[in-house]
């Protein structure tokens, strides 16, 4: 095992524990050695259409997040990256952006996995606080116990289940069809949707015993498995009937890793192998198949078998791999599977290995069926106004099939010679449970439980594919179970309307409410605290006679700005008001305060007058109507709030003022003897850097307005209500420019 | 708003436009160890231009600056970045200043800190952003103060604003602007 600690974000003691061992080594293997068989595949794929170069970036980036995920210790960075493949899944399956069902599929994939992702991140912190650590390791050597441990795993569960595409959460993985079949050949089969078998896989060892860990995962994992199964045998689109073996298949790995016991542990892993092996070689045939005849729809494909001998050679070995036939690595896997779940000594064993039996039995039917439709005889000649056109369809090219067949050649080694893996198996095992595995692949056990068991399954799974038409009017007889698409459509459709219908009621449009909602928190929020704390500062009227007279002036200011008529004459007293507070910052000995405050209340006024060229010269009469009482009551208690604000604020400073220390430091730190400039520019230089960028972003957005205004048709849609509009009321911007600009854009 | 001029008006403005520059470059330079700073000259310049406006119409502030607002706004905002990613290539920190002595002919030795150059940038921003307010609401209904609007330069401007509101756009402020308010 090999470790590596690099600092991330030393200041959130953020690490990123890069861990090696035997079951990443495993993960390695499939998510590098099928990568680079899929980069091959996608060359012939795409030949060199215009999106190879996006297609191939995202597929690194994904494949690089992909590792990052297997060898990460570090729960959240290990979050990171899974969130990362997350995302370069929803840009592969949105490839062909032009196709809305690749649109709404890719969304689909995003947002199941992406709720599941954020449950995850929640448990992760849960765990992690619990047990003090993030390393994995270190939490699997000396686990946390507790309620909120449990709560922790179950949502950790949620995240690892919506990645593998399980009951319920399992519809996306249908729709992620639409990606290109390279992506489904990779991510949708072969490694992402491993990405939660794996993180089982990890933890079951030391959780599984954990209240809810086992029960959730074996009954999830079980149902998934028949769910899968019972879907994939009904349908028509080859793709889709991998899709679903492939939900069924996962629901197999959950059901092995969340059993918890070592044998399960080490037949997981070898299925964990041989389910990447074969799927993908899988894929990749659909995808030759959908390519050179443009159909993937199995009953209209007919007499590719004699046509393509190599190409039908492969998807029956790999085929008869996920059947679990013998001498194929798939049968291995299954074997060591059925053998470990007839002895999980826990008590409803038998009726997990019966359910597995059963899954098994459709995994059989299905595979007959997949081999049958894409390389056996046509079963119709038309499906609906689409007729099968792919007769004469060329022959693919060498290098579009090699991958696939590589793939089929190794299933058959393994099988054969199960010497071969039988050390990466065991060290993925070694890796989980600290120990050296005391199972071993070998394609002769003896006369066991298990092989009697695959015998039933393969004749069973072989008769229920001979009567398949039976099967059919059986399965079209019982009622449908509860899609999941549905339930997902539901809740997208809910989701947006109860967004819809809070954002009517938060966001109806009215200047006036909006604008007293703002002042009512201002009033409340700080107020109530201000109101508990009853202690009276030292009241100072004034420091010098001067402040008082600016002081009334600026009130009859205030006062007159409030009954005057005209507009220009209100923002004049306004202004006027400003300039006053100016005269008292210099008084109080701040020039700078006091330039900046007289220079944005005079360019304040300007751009007010060039405002009010396009109102009416004066303010509309109104007559008190009762509905402004509220609206008084409002302005009378901000009034009173910032007076009372004000007075007990001055008072209640416990520590040094901040200044002093910027007073010592502004010239031997930053040359400069005017500490305001030196802290605008230097201390604070990144805050000024801010503000500027929204006032050009402000200046902007005020032309946007201005230039939409102008345009003839859209000049109902922005007409400023009089009533409404809170044009006179603010006061000019003060020295916070940021706010002063938007005051201005509102206004 | 009636196209009279008035002749007083228009000689003091004249007379007072590039003083007030000519204040506000020295606000600008000053700030660091006086009262000013780049904030307070960028103010000070966007007062002379609507002094100007208030003279001519905004085709008097067009004649005095021929570059477009937005471009000055940009540059503005460029000059404050730069100076910042300066620091951090010679190996301090973002916006880390540092002492500039400056050999000048005749006055001799003078020393400033290189944070001028990020108050440059606050200058031209807050002058751009003015510069930009006076253009929008300005011409907003389309009347010209000297009555002679010529076609091209309508249409000049107006390809500049929607250059503007597409950058706006981009940023996502305008999206919330009237849009937010009425649908």
């Amino acid at each position: 095992m090999v470790t590596e600690q690099v600092q991330w974000v030393p200041s959130l003691g953020l690490t990123l524990g890069l861990r090696f061992d035997g079951f990443s080594f495993l993960m390695l293997g499939l998510v590098a050695g099928i990568g680079v068989l899929v980069f091959v595949y996608s060359r012939a794929y795409f030949h060199d259409g215009p999106i190879i170069g996006r297609f191939a970036a995202t597929l690194l980036v994904f494949s690089g997040s992909m590792l990052g995920l297997v060898f990460s210790d570090n729960l959240l960075a290990l979050f990171l990256f899974w969130e990362l493949t997350s995302i370069t899944s929803f840009l592969l399956i949105g490839t062909e952006d032009e196709k809305t069902e690749a649109r709404s599929g890719a969304l689909q994939a995003l947002l199941i996995t992406g709720m599941g992702g954020l449950a995850m991140l929640g448990g992760f912190v849960l765990l992690g606080e619990s047990a003090g650590t993030y390393s994995m390791s270190a939490i699997f050597a000396d686990p946390p116990t507790g309620t909120a441990v449990d709560v922790a795993l179950v949502l950790v569960l949620v995240g690892a289940l919506t990645k593998s595409a399980q009951v319920p959460f399992h519809s996306w993985l249908p729709k992620a069809m639409n990606a290109p079949t390279p992506v489904s050949s990779y991510l949708h089969s072969a490694t992402m949707v491993k990405a939660g078998v794996y993180l089982v896989a990890r933890f079951s060892p030391v959780f599984a015993s954990y209240g809810p860990w086992r029960p959730i995962v074996i009954t999830v994992g079980l149902s998934s498995m028949l769910l899968g199964g019972y879907r994939a045998i009904r349908q028509t689109d080859l793709k889709l009937v991998l899709a679903y073996g492939t939900i069924s298949q996962l629901g197999f790995m959950m059901v092995l890793f969340g059993a918890g016991t070592p044998e399960a542990t080490f037949a997981g892993c070898t299925l964990l192998l041989a389910h990447g092996i074969f799927k993908a070689s899988l894929f990749m045939l659909v995808g030759v198949i959908d390519h050179q005849t443009h159909t993937r729809d199995l009953r209209v494909l007919g007499g590719l078998g004699r046509r393509w001998p190599v190409v039908a050679a492969t998807g029956a070995v790999v085929a008869a791999s996920m059947a679990g036939i013998p001498p194929l690595l798939g049968f291995l896997a299954k074997e060591e599977g059925l053998a470990s779940l007839g002895k999980t000594g826990f008590a409803w064993g038998p009726v997990v290995l019966f359910g597995v039996v059963i899954g098994s039995v459709l995994t059989v039917a299905y595979s007959a069926r997949f081999v049958w439709g894409a390389f056996g005889p046509r079963q119709v000649t038309q499906v609906g106004d689409q007729e099968y056109v792919g007769e004469d369809a060329p022959h693919p090219s060498r290098l579009f099939v090699a991958p696939s067949v590589l793939l089929a050649v190794l299933t058959v080694l393994f099988g054969l010679f199960p010497g071969l893996v039988d050390p990466t198996v065991g060290r993925a095992y070694e890796a989980l449970w600290g120990e050296s595995a005391k199972s071993y692949l070998a394609l002769w056990h003896g006369f066991t439980l298990a092989l009697g068991l695959s015998a039933i399954v393969i004749v069973l799974g072989g008769a229920l594919f001979w009567w398949r038409d039976r099967v059919q009017r059986l399965q079209d007889s019982v009622p449908s179970l509860p899609s999941a698409q549905k339930g997902y459509d539901r809740t997208l459709k809910g989701t947006l309307e109860g967004a819809d219908a809070i954002t009517g009621v938060v966001q109806h449009g009215s200047l006036p409410v909006y604008l007293g909602i703002i002042l009512l928190t201002i009033v409340v929020v700080p107020g109530v605290p201000l109101m508990m704390d009853r202690t009276m500062p030292e009241i100072v009227i004034a420091d010098s006679p001067l402040q008082i007279v600016i002081g009334i002036v600026m009130v009859v200011c205030a006062l007159a700005a409030a009954v005057v008529r005209r507009r220009f004459a209100a923002v004049l007293l306004v202004g006027a008001i400003g300039y006053g507070m100016a005269a008292l910052f210099m008084i109080q000995g701040a020039p700078d305060l006091a330039i900046t405050q007289l220079l944005i209340e005079t360019l304040g006024t300007v751009m007010f007058v060039l405002v009010f060229r396009h109102l009416p010269e004066r303010f509309p009469i109104t007559r008190l109507r009762s509905g402004q009482w509220p609206r008084i009551a409002i302005a009378v208690l901000v009034g009173v709030f910032v007076f009372a604000f004000t007075l007990l604020a001055t008072g209640a400073r416990t520590e040094a003022p901040i200044s002093s220390e910027y007073l010592e430091r502004s010239v031997p730190e930053a040359n400069g003897k005017n500490v305001v400039n030196v802290i605008v520019v230097d201390f604070r230089g990144f805050d000024t850097m801010g503000e500027i960028v929204v006032l050009a972003v402000a200046a902007l957005g005020v032309a946007a307005i201005v230039r939409a205004q102008r345009r003839p048709d859209e000049s109902d849609d922005v007409e400023v209500d009089d009533d409404d509009a809170p044009a006179g009321s603010p006061p000019p911007a003060s020295l916070d420019r940021a706010d002063g600009v938007s005051t201005e854009v509102r206004s | 708003m009636t196209p009279r001029r008035s002749v007083i008006l228009d000689v003091c403005v004249q007379a007072e436009f590039h003083t007030l520059l000519v204040v506000s470059v020295y606000l600008l330079a000053s700030g660091h160890n006086q009262a000013g700073g780049g904030f307070a000259g960028g103010l000070v310049a966007s007062c002379a231009f609507c002094l100007r406006y208030a003279g001519g119409g905004d085709r008097a502030v067009r004649r005095s600056i021929s570059v477009p607002p937005t471009t000055i706004i940009g540059v503005g905002l460029l000059f404050a970045l730069v100076t910042g990613f300066v620091s951090v290539v010679l190996g301090g920190d973002f916006l880390e200043s540092s002492k500039l002595t400056v050999d000048l002919p005749v006055i001799g030795e003078a020393y400033t800190s290189s944070v001028i150059f990020f108050d440059t940038g606050v200058y031209l921003t807050v002058l751009g952003m003015a510069l930009l307010m006076l253009e929008q609401f300005g011409s907003a209904d389309g009347v010209d103060p000297d009555g002679e609007g010529a076609p091209q330069e309508r249409a000049s401007e107006a390809a500049e604003v929607d250059a503007a509101v597409d950058a706006a756009a981009t940023t996502g402020v305008a999206a919330s602007g009237p849009d937010g308010v009425t649908r």
